[in-house]
């Protein structure tokens, strides 16, 4: 199955909600009015894109097509160019389909450090797995830190993924500070030379303070050891959240400085809309999306390809 | 949050204040604010879009009471919409013989295995023998999660070897054992799955079938969004669902989840999990709820929280020593440490019904700070002087200023504010509950909840201000000017 191919299996549920409402909704020769205008706007609702940017697809709609009769594909190209400039914006993340790691951050030279984060049970450890994975049939050298040292078998959840994919681990007992089980990554991956490390954190709602600065403690005792690290830091979000996604990303960027998402869980009914407002509010970019249980289920996002594959006939 | 909702129904009344009567007319813009913040409380758009025109016809043609503004009035009957909807029983039904089985079933990641044992912790203490049961074969270290759950809490977990089991045969030998064994209740840890898939569906439905527990419990991520609905529908569908365990309430989310899973498959909300740790699962309270997802303040959250962190032996030691007088700075220290505990000031203000807008005038300011510095202050004080801040003379004044890295204005402002706060509080306590919340009122009105009254200025490294070198090179320079063409014209004359 092609890349695209993959992303479209994955949003089959978003497009046929999207697409069968879609064109239900407008036929040509209806008038667009505003209770076509109200319809579509609960669609786009039910994204979980949030009212801001709905509000700005269907007004938009109603500047360029409100009152006059449909034309389907003018409206369509009119959504579509909409909800490419509210996904992409003007930074220098490139998405190349041929490379699938290219919206990674590299370093200059020494491991690559990259640091996942996000709330309680959005899929870290699962995604991690992916994300090596993929570094490792891309030829990279990888080893893992376990840094989830308290939820009960977190730990033993990674060392099963790092048993599969024949990678290096780092962990300690339950409990212990999971700022050294970082140091010592660090310094493992700097002893390996390895090109890369990940380093898992434990699953945190953004309102605890406490555990917060516990995060921004892991990164700055990361940088002991590697000064520019972590050279990507990614959020993990699940697709079924809500607008809570948004305050997830400003408390996780406070901490961490996040420069990524992963978006886990695509592979349901949910459609992750909560990115698009992420993206305007915040610009951070989606890099990944997981669509399914495997461990080779990890795509590169790509906007286009997201909202084609949203669209597709 | 609760500004968001007030202030949109402030502007949309602004016009009709006074008019008397709630009608159609001047409830359509209210409305609509009300719709915004409920769908931006994550409430499913279909069951915010039938709520809106339930409440719009309810209210239509109500007499707006004398003692309040319309926008009050219609948040009251919005409120008290929002708690009938979600209201219903919201305990668990055991049998008083025998053993109860629970099947506990939700997405991946909604918190079943946490919730398991939380639950299973919960009815230990009312004194029931409960097991856990790992029929969660999919995920790796699932048992093993559960495993080391049943320890803490206390309670034997069943698990079988999950390369030569399956779901359905875990579950059936273990509330065999269960029987056997004395326990009285049976929680079964299912695996996490998506409504679309069918197949683990189907697995579900089997274990449904053959093992028929008591009672089939959805555990629900709180922050779920729209797509609340269609999980819900999908296992309500399977299994019909008796109850549901709404998970992660202890984030900033506002939960408009409960809504639409309570809307759409019609079973009550049973408990809330509100934190990591083990003993954190409640009751499920509809007007807390309520409170929530129109993002008004949560009281009784603030005061549940505040008793969770405070001393209370502490806290009436204090209080003794206010209303004697003796309160020290010491104690002040204390209590603003503790204050600290409950998270940041902001969320904390944000939790007061009608203090979120101060949160906003504040703009930039930051109460934390101000809490640092002056606990800074009181750090640099020697014990004796915080016990008797009068004996900080002119020479102690500077010193601690210098040791606290702030100016001697400062270090005298608190000290003053410190005296005229003990005094008050000292008049507080021996008045009746009456007087108090008058002088509260007085103390707001009076500029203690002005947030301008104390804004903190910019620091000033020089006493002489700030210094812009080239302004000063310029004025220097006409200053020079003035005078040689000063004395030139003396000389003239």
């Amino acid at each position: 199955m092609g890349l695209f191919d993959r992303l479209k299996a994955g949003l089959q549920k978003t497009r046929d909600i999207l697409r069968t409402d879609v064109r239900d909704l407008f036929r040509a020769g209806d008038i667009l009015d505003d209770g076509l205008l109200e319809d579509f706007e609960g669609r786009l609702i039910r994204t979980d894109m949030g009212v801001a940017a709905a509000d700005r697809i269907t007004s938009r709609l109603r500047e360029e097509h409100g009152g006059r009769t449909v034309d389907v594909d003018a409206v369509w190209e009119t959504v579509r160019s909409e909800l490419r400039d509210l996904l992409k914006s003007d930074d220098a993340t490139a998405w190349d389909p041929d490379n699938p790691l290219s919206p990674l951050n590299k370093a200059d030279s020494g491991p690559t450090v990259i640091l996942v984060a996000g709330v309680n049970g959005v899929g870290k450890t699962t995604s991690i797995a992916k994300i090596a994975n993929l570094l490792q049939t891309n030829g990279n050298s990888i080893v893992l830190a376990a840094g989830d040292t308290f939820r009960a078998a977190a730990v033993e959840q990674l060392t099963m993924w790092s048993e599969r994919l024949g990678c290096d681990i780092v962990r300690k007992d339950s409990g212990a500070d999971p700022a050294s089980v970082a140091y010592e990554g660090a310094a493992k991956a700097v002893e390996l030379n390895a090109d890369y490390l990940i380093v898992d954190t434990a699953g945190r709602l953004q309102t605890q303070k406490n555990l917060m600065d516990e995060l921004e403690k892991i990164r700055r005792v990361i940088q002991k050891v590697i000064p520019e690290a972590p050279h990507e830091s990614l959020l993990v979000l699940d697709a079924t959240t809500g607008q809570n996604g948004l305050s997830q990303a400003k408390s996780f960027s406070a901490a961490v400085e996040c420069t990524g998402l992963v978006l886990a869980k695509l592979d349901g009914t949910a459609r992750g809309g909560v990115t698009v407002a992420i993206r305007q509010e915040m610009g951070i970019p989606v890099k990944y999306i997981g669509v399914g249980e495997g461990v080779d289920d990890l795509e590169l996002f790509d906007a286009d390809g997201f909202v084609d594959a949203l669209f597709a006939k | 949050m609760f500004e968001g909702i007030t202030e949109g129904l402030t502007n949309a009344f602004s016009a009709f204040r006074g008019s008397g009567k709630i009608t159609e007319g001047n409830i359509r813009d209210g409305m609509k604010q009300v719709r915004t913040a409920l769908l931006e409380a994550d409430v499913a758009f279909d069951v915010a879009q039938d709520f809106v025109r339930n409440i719009t016809e309810q209210a239509i043609g109500e007499d707006v009471l004398k003692s309040l503004r319309p926008d009050q009035q219609l948040v009251g009957i919005v409120h008290q919409g929002l708690i009938d909807l979600m209201a219903g029983d919201h305990t668990l039904p055991l049998k008083r013989d025998g053993v109860t089985v629970l099947m506990m079933c939700g997405l991946q990641g909604s918190g079943k295995t946490t919730t398991c044992g939380k639950l299973a912790r919960l009815l230990k203490e009312e004194g029931h023998t409960p097991m856990l049961v790992a029929a969660d074969l999919q995920r790796p270290a699932a048992i093993e999660q559960l495993k080391i759950i049943g320890e803490q809490v206390g309670c034997p977990v069943y698990h079988e070897d999950p390369a030569k089991s399956d779901p359905v045969q875990v579950c059936r030998n273990g509330v065999k054992q269960a029987k056997a064994g004395g326990s009285t209740i049976v929680l079964l840890d299912t695996a996490g799955r998506l409504g679309i898939d069918e197949e683990l569906m189907k697995e579900l439905q089997r274990i449904d079938n053959r093992v028929a527990p008591d009672m089939c419990l959805f555990v629900c991520d709180a922050m779920t969004g729209q797509d609340a609905v269609n999980s819900a529908k999908a296992f309500n569908e399977a299994l019909e669902l008796d109850g549901v365990i709404l998970t992660k309430l202890d984030g900033d989310t506002r939960g408009g989840a409960a809504l639409s899973v309570r809307a759409v498959t019609g079973v009550p909300i049973k408990y809330v999990g509100v934190g990591e740790q083990l003993d954190r699962l409640e009751q499920f309270h509809p007007d807390r709820m309520a409170g929530r997802i129109l993002g008004m303040g949560d009281v009784l959250s603030l005061v549940e929280k505040a008793q969770q962190e405070f001393d209370e032996d502490e806290m009436l030691a204090q209080q003794e020593k206010m209303q004697q007088g003796k309160f020290t700075l010491d104690d002040f220290r204390k209590q603003m440490r503790q204050i600290k505990k409950l998270g940041s000031m902001r969320e904390v203000m944000k939790m007061i019904p009608g203090m979120g807008k101060v949160v906003d005038q504040m703009g930039d300011m930051n109460p934390e700070d101000d809490m640092r510095r002056i606990e800074g202050i009181i750090n640099s004080m020697t014990l004796d002087e915080r016990h008797n801040p009068e004996r900080i003379d002119r020479g102690r004044r500077n010193r601690i200023a210098s040791g606290s890295g702030v100016e001697p204005a400062e270090v005298n402002k608190l000290l003053k504010d410190f005296n005229s706060m003990g005094k008050m509080m000292q008049d507080m306590s021996n008045m009746s509950l009456k007087d108090r919340m008058k002088a509260v009122k007085q103390m707001s009105d009076g500029g203690m909840m002005d947030p301008n009254a104390n804004i903190q200025e910019k620091k000033i490294r020089s006493k002489r201000g700030p210094i812009d070198s080239i302004q000063l090179r310029d004025k220097k320079k006409k200053q020079r000017k003035d005078a040689r063409k000063a004395k030139k014209r003396n000389r003239r004359k």
